[in-house]
């Protein structure tokens, strides 16, 4: 069965209050699902209501073509998920014990730009650095579905090219992406979500 | 290298990096030092009063570890990505607790050996003493985890983990006393076995079921 992603009529609630309702869309592999709303509208809640980690109020999230979703997906959030006193090179080694297989590290950390930072401690990474590596999380181990939450920010020029090249890559390796995004992402979107009310 | 062995080198590395595991070996031994001091130079008394006193500092110095266990986790989006690994966050949450209990729980047990002596506890019994700490140490662990998952999101939860993990630590406590005391010192070796395989097996259970609510 061919990959597929399923969100139909999903409703989310934060604290009992309802973030957004009837939220639905359908992504096959090779997609780029773009989610725009103001702050506070739910793009974070829908994406960590995609990666199973709440539960929906309402609806129905669906994947197809996958055995197992959660080890078919990336979430890539706000948060880096990098410990400072641990060098580059180790969180990489981590996540490959984490998620099982992968690439090597020498290659990811160069798709990414940090070759020369290998051995540096996370804690003296710049906040675009540390996206960079939390974006080498996405390339050590390969899942077909990557969720990213904002992905561009903290990212310059040179680093906002370098993630368009592995959205594209991903997606020409059939891979589906769903991004929460404020400005132009760089790849055109095969649909872009409109998230919360817009009153 | 296997989800959990990454895990279990990752916690033990940061704990002895920062010098966190010290800090606990620190208070342990500074807290039964100071036993002596207060009770005063009665032998008689404090070889009577003083080797249970092992247990109440070590307890006190093993909860102050729980706090961070899980929050730093949960803050920096580590425990979203523990949840996406293959193997069970069980799993995950036992790795934590074994690298705890390795970089925290054992030094603290052998650290006992000249506590105990400090507190006249006779020298024959030492070895029982070590045995007895290495064992409550991971009853103390596997009973913590549960506290440090449910309190991971409340800051200064300190206080919350020990209000919640200290009546649980009675048991071994009781126990551990026995053996300090040289009273019936297999039997509550034994007992203090059970206690740790039944923390070490219930306690990651119910400390993932609580951290996949945290991660809401």
């Amino acid at each position: 069965m061919p990959l597929r992603l399923v969100a139909e009529d999903v409703s989310v609630a934060r604290g009992g209050r309802l973030l957004f309702e009837g939220v639905g869309f359908v992504a096959d592999a090779g997609d780029l699902v773009e989610l725009r709303g103001a702050n506070g509208s739910g793009k974070t809640s829908l994406l960590r209501a995609i990666a199973g980690f709440l539960r929906p109020r309402a609806g129905r999230i669906a994947f197809e073509g996958v055995e197992e979703p959660p080890l078919a997906l990336h979430y890539l959030g706000h948060l880096n998920a990098l410990k400072g006193a641990a060098s580059v090179r180790s969180h990489l080694s981590h996540w490959l014990g984490l998620f099982g297989g992968g690439i090597d590290e020498d290659v990811a950390l160069e798709r990414v730009g940090l070759t020369r930072q290998a051995k540096l401690p996370a804690r003296v990474l710049s906040q675009g650095q540390g996206r960079r590596l939390s974006l080498a999380r996405l390339l050590i181990a390969p899942r077909p579905i990557w969720l990213l939450d904002e992905p561009a920010a903290a990212l310059d020029v040179e680093g906002r090219a370098m993630l368009c090249r592995l959205i594209d890559a991903h997606r020409a390796e059939g891979g589906l992406v769903v991004a929460a995004v404020h400005d132009v992402l760089g790849p055109t979107p095969s649909q872009t979500l409109q998230i919360g009310a817009t009153t | 290298m296997s989800a959990f062995a990454v895990t279990f080198r990752r916690d033990f590395a940061l704990m002895w990096s920062g010098g966190g595991a010290l800090a606990p070996l620190g208070y342990f031994l500074g807290a039964t030092m100071l036993v002596p001091l207060a009770m005063g130079p009665d032998r008689a008394l404090l070889a009577a009063a003083g080797p249970p006193l092992v247990w109440i500092a070590a307890a006190l110095a093993v909860l102050a570890t729980l706090e961070r266990l899980f929050q730093a986790d949960l803050e920096d989006g580590a425990l979203d990505q523990m949840m996406l690994s293959p193997a069970p966050l069980e799993v995950l949450v036992f790795a934590k607790g074994a690298a705890l209990w390795c970089a925290v729980g054992a030094p603290l047990a052998l650290a006992g050996a000249p506590a105990a002596i400090a507190l006249q506890a006779p020298l024959a019994l030492v070895p029982a003493v070590v045995a007895s700490l290495a064992l409550g140490m991971a009853a103390f662990i596997g009973m913590g985890l549960v506290g440090a998952a449910v309190t991971a999101s409340v800051k200064r939860g300190g206080v919350l983990i020990a209000l919640i993990v200290l009546p649980f630590f009675a048991p071994p406590i009781i126990f551990g006393a026995a053996v300090a005391q040289g009273e019936a010192v297999t039997s509550a070796l034994l007992i203090l076995a059970g206690c740790a395989l039944g923390a070490c097996a219930l306690g990651p259970i119910a400390a993932a079921a609580a951290l996949r609510l945290q991660a809401e």
